[in-house]
């Protein structure tokens, strides 16, 4: 499609999209404010995501999306078809394929190299915000690293549920200086965001870009009494069998019965693939979809 | 100049540097003045009334010292704990911060400007725990059952967010949330204001203990000359802005040298 600038954004937009990544790289877990566009999604939809991939994305690139670690839900589909018509990238669904990969609310399970670029989709990227809701006050709390608050709000988890209860958007202190908001991964994925690739978080409405560059130190904020813990599903993945991935829950009938599935369905796939099966799992079909 | 000598004498005897030394105070607010020239020491231990009427410059002057408000002209030297007198309104505003969530504890008039509503009463009290890096859950509820128990606030209420408190609970959970770190200087706003005459006594009688049994230094604001009468050791007279008296609480009271102080003094109602 010859009628878009590569990519959708205009050159000048990416530009100043570039800018803000690079001082987000420069400053990691920094909100950098940059002047987000109206893109054809509503707000919600992953707009801030979609500005960083179309900044980063160059005619080479292998571009991956997924939502909630599959490739084939509505918002993973349109935006990897919109990337393909305004940017006429080769698409994957395959991890280890893809170059740059953009993300709502997971942490694929294999490990990514540094080759790759980790675009997350952001709805809320203050994690102060629900605390305190001045915007001028926050960025005053970040600048002085004033951070008791944080600890507030796991404290009222644990007086509330006996334990903290914060399962997704887990607060991260990153390189021993800024307090993050990691978006909604759940907090299984918080220890993989010590990385070899690029992470870049875009908030499309909030019109923040921040960054983790690799091989950053991520720690999960806790009590010393209370320490984090990466928690998942106790079961194993009724397709594939892994016990090692984070899964979903899924209601099969209206009788209480229930199975639970590898989010990241590339990952249960590659498994299914060589040969693993879980209890629930019916023979494999390379094209079953 | 009486109260120059009174300082000196006080110096004298204490030994010691001043808790806080004002010099020369004052804000405007464009031509109105809000307060003038206003210069006093504290010592450790010392508790100061600052009585006047509605618009006296009172509480301009509180959030002056507090830093809450940047003053016109003038300083506020605190003695701190290790670079001795150091002016607040000239430190990095994360060292004030630090200050003010250490060392100084602000009582605000209304709970609700001091307090998170939305946060149970033992994360209000172990907010300043965690702010001064405390991260051991069971060591900070410990703290605040505690400071709980000390405002007779019942330890079963910990969970319980201050919109389910009485106005009078909400104003000790306040004070509790302001003292767990063990501060030197308390700014008080009024802090018996909107409250009834039965909780306001209890209230008082509260603070004079808690003030006396952790050697407190406090500056406190009210328009309420029972207040001071009962907290404060010495007292200031503020009109238009200007400290018009200042003494010793019994002596200002009891012997009202300046025409507003002994309007002020006769204006109150005997039962």
């Amino acid at each position: 499609m010859n009628e878009y600038n590569f990519a959708y954004l205009d050159e000048q937009t990416k530009r100043m999209i570039r800018r803000a990544i690079l001082k987000a790289l420069a400053i990691p877990g920094y909100q950098v404010p940059f002047a987000s566009r109206e893109m054809p999604m509503p707000y919600g939809w992953g707009t801030g995501g979609v500005q960083v991939s179309a900044a980063v994305l160059v005619p080479e690139d292998t571009l991956k999306v997924i939502d909630q670690g599959a490739d084939d839900t509505t918002n993973a589909v349109s935006i990897r078809r919109f990337f393909e018509r305004t940017a006429g990238v080769a698409v994957t669904e395959a991890t280890a394929e893809a170059s740059v990969i953009q993300t709502r609310h997971r942490i694929p399970e294999a490990p990514l190299r540094a080759d790759q670029i980790l675009v997350y989709q952001v709805p809320i990227p203050e994690p102060l915000r629900f605390l305190e809701p001045s915007e001028v006050e926050t960025r005053k709390m970040h600048a002085l690293e004033d951070y008791g608050l944080m600890h507030v709000k796991l404290y009222e988890d644990i007086s509330r549920h006996g334990a903290i209860s914060t399962s997704y958007a887990y607060p991260v202190k990153v390189e021993g200086r800024y307090v993050m908001d990691p978006s909604p991964i759940p907090k299984f994925d918080n220890p993989k965001l010590e990385m070899a690739a690029i992470q870049l978080f875009g908030a499309g409405r909030e019109q923040r870009i921040y960054a983790i560059p690799p091989h950053t130190r991520v720690v999960s904020l806790d009590f010393e009494d209370h320490p984090f813990e990466a928690s998942k599903a106790d079961h194993a993945c009724g397709l594939c069998g892994a016990t090692d991935s984070y899964l979903d829950e899924l209601i099969v009938d209206d009788e209480g019965g229930r199975m639970f599935l590898c989010s990241d369905t590339d990952y249960c796939a590659g498994r299914r693939r060589a040969g693993h099966a879980g209890a629930e799992a019916a023979p494999f079909e390379e094209d079953a979809a | 100049m009486m109260e120059l000598a009174m300082d000196a004498a006080i110096g004298a005897t204490a030994g010691t540097t001043p808790l806080l030394r004002v010099e020369g105070v004052t804000k405007r607010y464009g031509a109105r003045i809000g307060c003038a020239d206003v210069s006093f020491d504290l010592w450790p231990g010392e508790v100061m009334g600052i009585v006047g009427e509605s618009g006296s410059g009172k509480s301009t002057l509180l959030n002056c010292l507090a830093g809450h408000v940047p003053p016109d002209s003038g300083a506020v030297l605190f003695d701190t704990r290790d670079g001795g007198l150091r002016d607040t309104l000239t430190m990095r505003e994360s060292e004030r911060r630090m200050l003010s969530r250490t060392d100084w504890a602000f009582v605000h008039q209304h709970a609700r400007d001091g307090l998170r509503m939305n946060v149970s009463a033992g994360g209000n009290v172990g907010e300043r725990l965690m702010a001064v890096n405390a991260r051991h859950y069971g060591r900070i509820r410990a703290k605040a059952t505690d400071w709980l128990g000390r405002v007779e606030i019942a330890a079963d209420r910990i969970d319980d967010r201050p919109t389910a408190f009485s106005g009078g609970m909400q104003q000790r959970l306040q004070i509790a949330r302001n003292l767990v770190t063990g501060p030197r200087l308390v700014f008080m706003d009024e802090p018996t204001g909107g409250l009834d005459v039965s909780v306001q006594a209890r209230l008082l009688d509260l603070l004079r203990g808690l003030v006396r049994e952790m050697g407190l230094s406090a500056i406190i604001v009210t328009h309420d000359l029972a207040v001071v009468r009962l907290l404060a050791d010495r007292l200031m007279v503020m009109k238009d802005g200007h400290v018009v008296e200042s003494g010793l609480t019994d002596q200002v009271l009891d012997d009202p040298q300046h025409a507003y102080t002994q309007l002020l003094v006769s204006s109150v109602l005997q039962v």
